[in-house]
């Protein structure tokens, strides 16, 4: 006999987890079935930048819901996950002077979503942020952005949906998900069988694997982040730092977090591989990162890194995530793919999915998302 | 075909006997180490303009030293040495090396990793005051730089290097005022049977005893510690125990040096992807290697303490074997007479060091019964009772779950020092034997790695 309830999550990342909690506020009875641990992967180890600056002006309204979620996160989840609001500045180098066009058009938009960002550039910029190198020429600053930490996130909204009522099952790999009559079948590798009228995939890069079975497969890559951190030092960068730029080695970005650590992530991603559940930082990626990072803050260049680390992410061609209802099987829906860009706007996607699973919509705009737009 | 490329690293015991193996078979390895001077640890050279005797330096090992340090001089020439480089990372067969801000990337047909050990370490409360040092660490302050920990030293912990170092204190003059021990006689009877493998070390084992004891040297045995006392500016001032019979004494002192025998480096195997399993008679997680160094990973070898802690002389015999195993690999004619013997020493030497973990048992109750205050992770000023609380609110029991809430081993160590305690409270915290916590990744860089590097051409 199946457990059953109101819907079913698969994958306990942050989307996953953050669903739970939040269809649980809709009344909905709720189990989450994650493979390994929750929020191990691209949710755990992703570089916690809490930023809405620099993504789709069409995605504003969703980060703008999230960042209300990271303010009250403390009280929500009775947990510190070490939010900070500490600021996002987005700088471009000298040699692309037409990107200040882009950040001015770029505000301009912002501005009518909500987002307000502060132009800077020569002295004014230096002033505020002296630790720029000389080859950053402007920078757009988001003070209601921020960071927090991704390792403690998802576990920390999993542990407030359980005590609202959610089940949540770790180690329970999934081999078979189907529709039988009204209720979908999901079935774990140990044999256990779990039921319900709706199923929410939040599985990450390992997303396809389960829409395929539905028969909407998606050309989604699994990648990892290049992520570094550095030994503890006197705290004295509060902005999360990242580069605007068209070439993917020059992305490099950084955050101090309060205790003294600075996190540095970017350049090149490198490689994961979902079926060996296992993720890899390539040395060569070590040294690029590094070496942009000097270009961006040489001061940095007098410290030490201690750890690098991956993880597994799900890539979109396009960069948008998969989010919103199936196309071919109703009381199916779907929240994956981020494409690295997931952790700010995660607990948005978990409020917006649960509303749009509870209450049949949603304000939030949702079109440039949908599955179909992957149908051959 | 191309001359094999063969790569060792470490120059202590058995890296230097592997590099030699490969140089007389005709190939030139690279060997590369962190330390200025190649001998490793325990046959490490003083600097250049110092000038104690190999018998003052080393004692009843000096003619190992001296021989040692002699072959690896005699290699001059035929290898392509590289000291003071780190190797940082391992990647699709390339070590990633790291010397100051230079970086160089060297492929490799066989890889000998012989990267020795540390102490292993057992958290006391105040072991985070200035004037706590390892064991080891009190003895490289002799070695290299003729200077004692403090001018009045206790030795607290258990295994042989307790005793070593405490007796080349007394040697050299300091003053040791304690040995506290944490193992029993009975413990060191019991396993008298495996120690007579190697009679002659059992045999300096004893002389150590002695000459403490001639020297008027306070030893302890079956002790619990209980504190370490001082405070934030002075630092150490004192060593607070629990005899075998439950009373409570203290010795004052102004440094204190703490050990528990040794654990193997192993981040670079795991970096190179090779397996582990847990070895119950250590409670250590080891690279899983054949009987004459291969590892799981494909041209990978593992030699020396780096694998398993089997001592110095073992370490010789190990590294010889696994250049031997890396050449016949690689098509080289070996000399198969020469393998059995070496197979046959270290199988004696393993039965000896069996017998040493038997003797000067891992005191893992210890980590359990640490009051919450206590520090357990220096690095990230994690307390016992901070990891408790952890594991309490997230039901956190596998060792890298537990530190990615906690941060216990997420420091500059990476848990090389707190990390076999921390598995062990979260053992005893959990009911669960220490092999379902786990163990902890290795993740590059394997030491703190500068952002300036590759500033520098290599």
């Amino acid at each position: 006999m199946s457990a059953a309830s109101d819907v079913i999550i698969i994958g306990g990342g942050l989307m996953g987890s953050s669903a739970a909690l939040f269809l649980r506020g809709h009344g909905m009875s709720v189990t989450l079935l994650e493979t390994d641990l929750i929020g191990r992967q691209a949710s755990g180890t992703n570089f916690g930048n809490v930023r809405r600056q620099g993504r789709p002006i069409h995605q504003l309204p969703l980060a703008n819901r999230a960042l209300a979620i990271w303010r009250k996160s403390r009280e929500l989840l009775g947990a510190d996950v070490e939010y900070l609001q500490s600021g996002h500045i987005r700088v471009c180098y000298r040699e692309r002077p037409e990107l200040i066009e882009a950040m001015e058009d770029y505000a301009a938009k912002a501005r009518l979503e909500g987002l307000d960002l502060e132009l800077l550039t020569g002295n004014a910029l230096r002033a505020k942020f002296p630790f720029f190198g000389s080859d950053v020429l402007a920078g757009s600053y988001s003070a209601m952005d921020g960071h927090a930490n991704p390792r403690l996130a998802a576990p920390a909204f999993a542990r407030a949906a359980q005590r609202m009522g959610a089940t949540i099952c770790e180690n329970t790999k999934i081999v078979d998900a189907q529709k039988v009559g009204e209720d979908f079948i999901v079935t774990a590798q140990d044999g256990r069988t779990f039921r319900a009228p709706i199923l929410l995939i939040t599985a990450g890069a390992w997303g396809n694997a389960l829409s395929s079975q539905f028969g909407e497969p998606v050309p989604i890559v699994p990648r990892g982040p290049n992520m570094s951190v550095t030994e503890p030092v006197p705290y004295a960068i509060h902005p999360a730092v990242g580069v605007m730029t068209p070439v993917e080695e020059e992305t490099v970005y950084f955050r101090q977090v309060a205790r003294g650590n600075i996190v540095l992530g970017g350049s090149t991603r490198g490689p994961s591989y979902p079926d060996d559940y296992r993720a890899y930082v390539l040395p060569q990626n070590t040294l690029s990162q590094l070496k942009q990072i000097r270009r961006l803050a040489p001061a940095l260049g007098k410290l030490n890194i201690i750890r690098v680390w991956s993880g597994i992410e799900g890539y979109m061609p396009d960069s948008q995530p998969v989010m919103g209802p199936s196309a071919t099987t109703s009381g199916l829906y779907y929240a994956f793919g981020f494409s690295g860009s997931g952790f700010q706007i995660g607990p948005g996607v978990g409020e917006t999915m649960a509303e749009i699973i509870a209450q049949g919509a949603t304000d939030i705009p949702m079109e440039p998302y949908k599955i179909a737009r992957f149908a051959a | 075909m191309a001359e094999p490329r063969i790569v060792v690293v470490g120059a202590g015991p058995s890296g230097v006997r592997a590099a030699e193996a490969v140089a007389k078979a005709g190939l030139r390895p690279t060997v590369i180490d962190e330390a200025r001077r190649a001998g490793g640890q325990i046959y490490r050279r003083q600097p250049d303009n110092f000038t104690r005797s190999y018998e003052k330096l080393y004692g009843t090992e000096a003619a190992r030293a001296k021989a040692l340090h002699d072959s690896f001089d005699a290699l001059a020439g035929k290898i392509d040495y590289r000291p003071e480089t780190l190797v940082w990372n391992i990647a699709a067969a390339h070590v990633w090396t790291a010397n100051g801000n230079a970086q160089e990337t060297l492929p490799y047909d066989a890889l000998i990793l012989c990267t020795g050990a540390t102490d292993r370490l057992m958290p006391v409360k105040g072991w985070n005051m200035a004037g706590t040092y390892s064991l080891g660490g009190s003895q490289v302050a002799l070695k290299s730089q003729a200077v004692s920990i403090g001018r009045e030293v206790v030795f607290m912990g258990s295994g042989p290097l307790l005793y070593l170092v405490a007796s080349q204190y007394v040697d050299a003059g300091a003053k040791v005022v304690g040995v506290l021990d944490t193992s029993s006689k009975a413990a060191r009877i019991k396993a008298l049977p495996d120690l007579l493998a190697m009679p002659s070390v059992l045999w300096n084992g004893v002389q150590l005893t002695r000459k403490l004891s001639k020297a008027g040297v306070p030893v302890h045995h079956q002790i619990t510690p209980v504190e370490i006392i001082g405070n934030s500016e002075t630092g150490v001032s004192g060593v607070r125990y629990r005899t075998a019979s439950g009373e409570d004494k203290t010795i004052g002192c102004d440094a204190v040096a703490v050990g528990y025998h040794l654990r193997p480096e192993t981040q670079l195997a795991d970096l190179a992807r090779c397996e582990f399993a847990f070895d119950a008679h250590t409670h250590q997680w080891l690279p899983q290697r054949d009987a004459d160094g291969r590892a799981s990973a494909a041209g990978v070898y593992l030699a020396g303490d780096g694998a398993k802690i089997l001592g110095a002389r073992s370490a010789e015999a190990s590294g010889k074997l696994a250049a031997l195993a890396a050449l016949s690999d690689l098509g080289l004619p070996v000399d198969k007479g020469e393998i059995t013997a070496l197979r046959r020493d270290v199988a004696n030497y393993s039965k000896f060091a069996r017998g040493l973990s038997r003797a000067f048992p891992w005191p893992a109750a210890q980590a359990a019964a640490l009051p919450d205050e206590a520090i357990i992770c220096r690095c990230e000023a994690v307390s016992a009772g901070d990891l408790r609380a952890v594991m309490r609110e997230t039901g956190a029991i596998e060792a890298n779950r537990a530190k990615a809430f906690s941060r216990v081993g997420m420091g500059r160590c990476q848990g090389r020092y707190c990390g076999l305690a921390a598995a062990e409270l979260i053992a005893a915290e959990a009911g669960i034997p220490v092999e379902q916590v786990g163990r902890l990744r290795g993740q590059a860089p394997v030491k703190p790695l500068p952002i300036a590097i590759g500033e520098e051409e290599a």
